[in-house]
């Protein structure tokens, strides 16, 4: 059925086009650039828009709405310093290939490289952080620009896309016609797998002695996690997840070998070292996880298979890539997988391996430990909340203590490490699932760095349990210092600066508490966890000087495990 | 290995400067890149003279056609093709030097496209290393300034499948 044609102005067209969408919530900031937009919103009803306080924020709370949902986060901020502000967040989006499409407001065209008030080369500067990126030069092209967005950044491996609207573009006018269909003639992201060589994959993992499936966030992103349980479940395979793959598999099964990788278990990084067939499944071979590459999984024949060609032989080379959505594949794979591998002694091998180097930590001198809060948020929420961490120390120790049930429950900064995340992306998150909890977990030095969305928070009493995880220093890069660079703590002890972040919350008008025992934890918890109408907070003061252990040195093999402090004078 | 990879791009605002930037963000070598119309308006043709290791090379023909405003990507080496280039060369030249440099011209098959009582400039395309040799030879004349194309090239016709339609229509 053709709609009867509509003469629009950009600023209309914009509305119309993320109606067409099925977008229900923004992030945005205003500015100059965009007050034609923003003065269309002041009456549009069918669209929450969430006023940020900074637009880092905005970029990360996209994120944290993109990836808690799986649809595509929006973004609309202005010109210049709007714009500049997003790239953090839009660059954390590209390395984690998360869907976010940001809009920024551009000066009018005929301004454009007059170095005009609030100009900034947005398309420039984002050119290398973004899956694709456009000026949109023309009233005429904005509808079709806007659909071909949406579509770049959800499909294929998905990413950032920014869409730069000049002034007058938005004021301009044009008969309004949303393409049903988005055609780019250089953009064919490859969907199924090439038959012939699953075919071959699920051969070679019938007849394995040794395999290992080593899942990524992927797997996540395709919303493969269910075919990926019958994968492993029918065939009773080993399953060892990156930091962005948590999820996909639940963690309390006993075939989830935890996280692999820099800070990953014993037996899963074991595992990687001896397996015969190393099957990757939405993952990127990235250098915290396979550390020197010409030691990682020497032994194996390894199975890759990704969407993004450019993933394939990049940084270790394989013997069977298979290039296409990896839910598919795994569909594909589970119904060519015909007979059980025989693998009862590569079992008995792993949990040997379980056994003799468990994941732990000092209990008994009752000192609050992150490993015992995180376990204990693990037991109480049944791994059935939204992770939302920071970066640090205490993002290690999520990954290896919170027992995930479910996919687009662990949401993190992996590929770029931003700090600054967790509060942000938390509230996003919390825009998109209201039926499950959402806590941000971040360190001191983190929740610093985007504090500012508490009030964002606060505003729309989104519902998010912040947690600060606070041992006073830069938690990670004080245990770089105390194993690799001689003890010196340069620039990285808080304590004389940080503020008391409950009176900090309580400014913000967020009720807030503190703990310092492990005794107080079960309380603690159980009070946060309750509320469900508006943001609580709760500070833990850890342990100070706490290592995250095992811990493989960055560029050595992953044989090279260290287990526990080495020097003497810190043992724990 | 230096390898010769032809592109077709779109002939969009932005679209080299994607290439460009994908090239120096991944640490790739370009020795020379040059880019002009095909027999389609909205296509560009970018020939990138690159350099690298099977595994290198690999990422480049990867990432290029990762990039949404590349239409074709083909690595030339091994495949049967036609490359020029094309330069200018101003040399300076004294009385006696005059016929020895035409005679060098010739025999490089250029043209001597201008010239004044002190220098002249020769055009001559061929095979880059044709051009190499010839800036050798003219090299102890002294060359006052040089201008170098960058290869272009193309697959010898019985290799070549037309474009695809859906290339054409837009
Ligand atoms: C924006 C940014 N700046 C710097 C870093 C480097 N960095 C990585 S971890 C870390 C320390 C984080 O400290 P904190 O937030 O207190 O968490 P902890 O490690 O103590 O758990 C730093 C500074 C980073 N990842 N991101």
């Amino acid at each position: 059925m053709k709609e009867t044609k509509l003469i629009l102005s950009g600023a209309d067209i914009f509305f119309e086009c993320l109606k067409r969408e099925g977008v229900e919530v923004i992030f945005g900031y205003p500015g100059g650039a965009v007050l034609k937009i923003y003065e269309k919103l002041y009456d549009i009803d069918w669209l929450n828009h969430v006023l940020v306080r900074h637009e880092q924020g905005a970029a990360h709370m996209a994120e944290g709405y993109a990836k808690a949902t799986g649809k595509v986060g929006v973004v609309l901020v202005t010109s210049g310093p709007g714009a500049t502000n997003t790239v953090t967040g839009i660059a954390d989006a590209y390395m984690d290939s998360v869907p976010i499409v940001v809009f920024t407001g551009q000066v009018p065209s005929h301004l454009i490289g007059n170095d005009a008030f609030q100009e900034a080369d947005i398309v420039g500067i984002t050119r290398p952080i973004t899956k694709h990126n456009f000026l949109v030069r023309d009233v005429k092209e904005l509808a079709s620009t806007i659909k071909k967005a949406f579509f770049i950044a959800s499909t294929g491996r998905p990413g950032p896309v920014v869409v730069d609207i000049p002034k007058d573009v938005v004021l301009a006018e044009c008969e309004f016609e949303y393409p049903e269909e988005v055609f780019i003639r250089g953009y064919k992201p490859t969907f199924k797998g090439h038959h012939n060589q699953i075919k071959k994959a699920a051969e070679l993992i019938q007849d394995a002695k040794k395999p290992l499936l080593y899942v990524g966030g992927g797997v996540i992103m395709s919303g493969g996690s269910k075919e990926l349980e019958l994968l492993a479940k029918e065939n009773n395979l080993p399953v060892a997840m990156t930091l962005q793959g948590l999820g996909a598999f639940p963690g309390t099964d006993t075939l989830s070998l935890g996280m692999l990788g820099m800070h990953g278990t014993y037996w899963a990084n074991q595992a990687i070292n001896n397996c015969d067939l190393l099957v990757s499944l939405g993952a990127r071979f990235d250098d915290r996880v396979t550390g020197k590459t010409d030691t990682f999984a020497t032994k194996a024949y390894k199975i890759h298979v990704d969407i993004d060609p450019t993933c394939i032989d990049k940084n270790v080379v394989v013997d069977l890539p298979i290039v296409g959505d990896v839910k598919h594949v795994i569909a594909e794979l589970v119904t060519e997988i015909t007979k059980k591998p025989q693998i009862d002694k590569w079992w008995e091998q792993i949990n040997q391996w379980r056994a003799e180097c468990p994941l732990s930590y000092e209990k008994d001198d009752g000192k609050l430990r992150t490993e015992y809060i995180i376990e204990k948020l693990s037991e109480k929420t049944n791994g059935n909340a939204i992770i939302v961490s920071d970066v640090g120390q205490h993002q290690m120790w999520i990954a290896q203590y919170y027992k995930y049930n479910h996919p687009r429950s662990n949401l993190t900064s992996g590929g770029l490490g931003t700090m600054g995340f967790s509060v942000p992306a938390s509230i996003g998150a919390a825009f998109g699932m209201k039926d499950r909890p959402v806590i941000s977990i971040s360190g001191d030095g983190g929740f610093q760095m985007n504090i500012q969305e508490l009030i964002t928070a606060k505003a729309y009493n989104v519902p998010v349990k912040f947690i600060i995880i606070n041992n006073s220093f830069l938690g990670m890069v004080r245990q770089w210092q105390e194993l690799f660079h001689k003890e010196k703590y340069s620039f990285t002890d808080l304590s004389k600066g940080n503020p008391d972040f409950v009176k900090v919350g309580e400014a913000f008008g967020i009720e807030s508490y503190s703990a310092e025992s492990p005794a107080e934890v079960d309380d603690l918890l159980n009070k946060i966890l309750i509320v469900n109408d508006r943001p609580v907070l709760a500070e833990f003061r850890v342990e100070k000087e706490d290592l995250v252990f095992p811990m493989v040195p960055s560029g050595k093999s992953i044989s090279e495990m260290l287990i526990k402090r080495l020097n003497p004078n810190r043992m724990v | 290995m230096k390898h010769t990879i032809t592109v077709l791009v779109e002939n969009k605002f932005g679209a080299f400067d994607r290439v460009a930037t994908m090239f120096s963000g991944k640490g790739f070598n370009i020795h020379s890149i040059s880019i002009g119309e095909t027999e389609i308006s909205e296509i560009s043709r970018m020939t990138i003279v690159t350099e690298g290791d099977d595994k290198i090379m690999d990422q480049v023909v990867k990432q290029l056609n990762r990039l949404i405003d590349t239409l074709k990507v083909v690595d030339l080496t091994g495949i049967n093709h036609i490359k020029r280039e094309l330069a200018l060369i101003t040399v300076n030249y004294q009385k006696g030097s005059m016929e020895e440099i035409k005679n060098i011209s010739d025999i490089f098959r250029g043209k001597i496209v201008d010239i004044n009582n002190k220098t002249m400039m020769l055009e001559i395309t061929g095979p880059p290393e044709k051009i190499d040799a010839a800036v050798n030879v003219l090299a102890p004349f002294g060359i006052k300034e040089m201008a170098r194309s960058g290869s272009v090239a193309l697959r010898r016709g019985e290799q070549i499948k037309a474009l695809k339609k859906e290339y054409i229509t837009n």
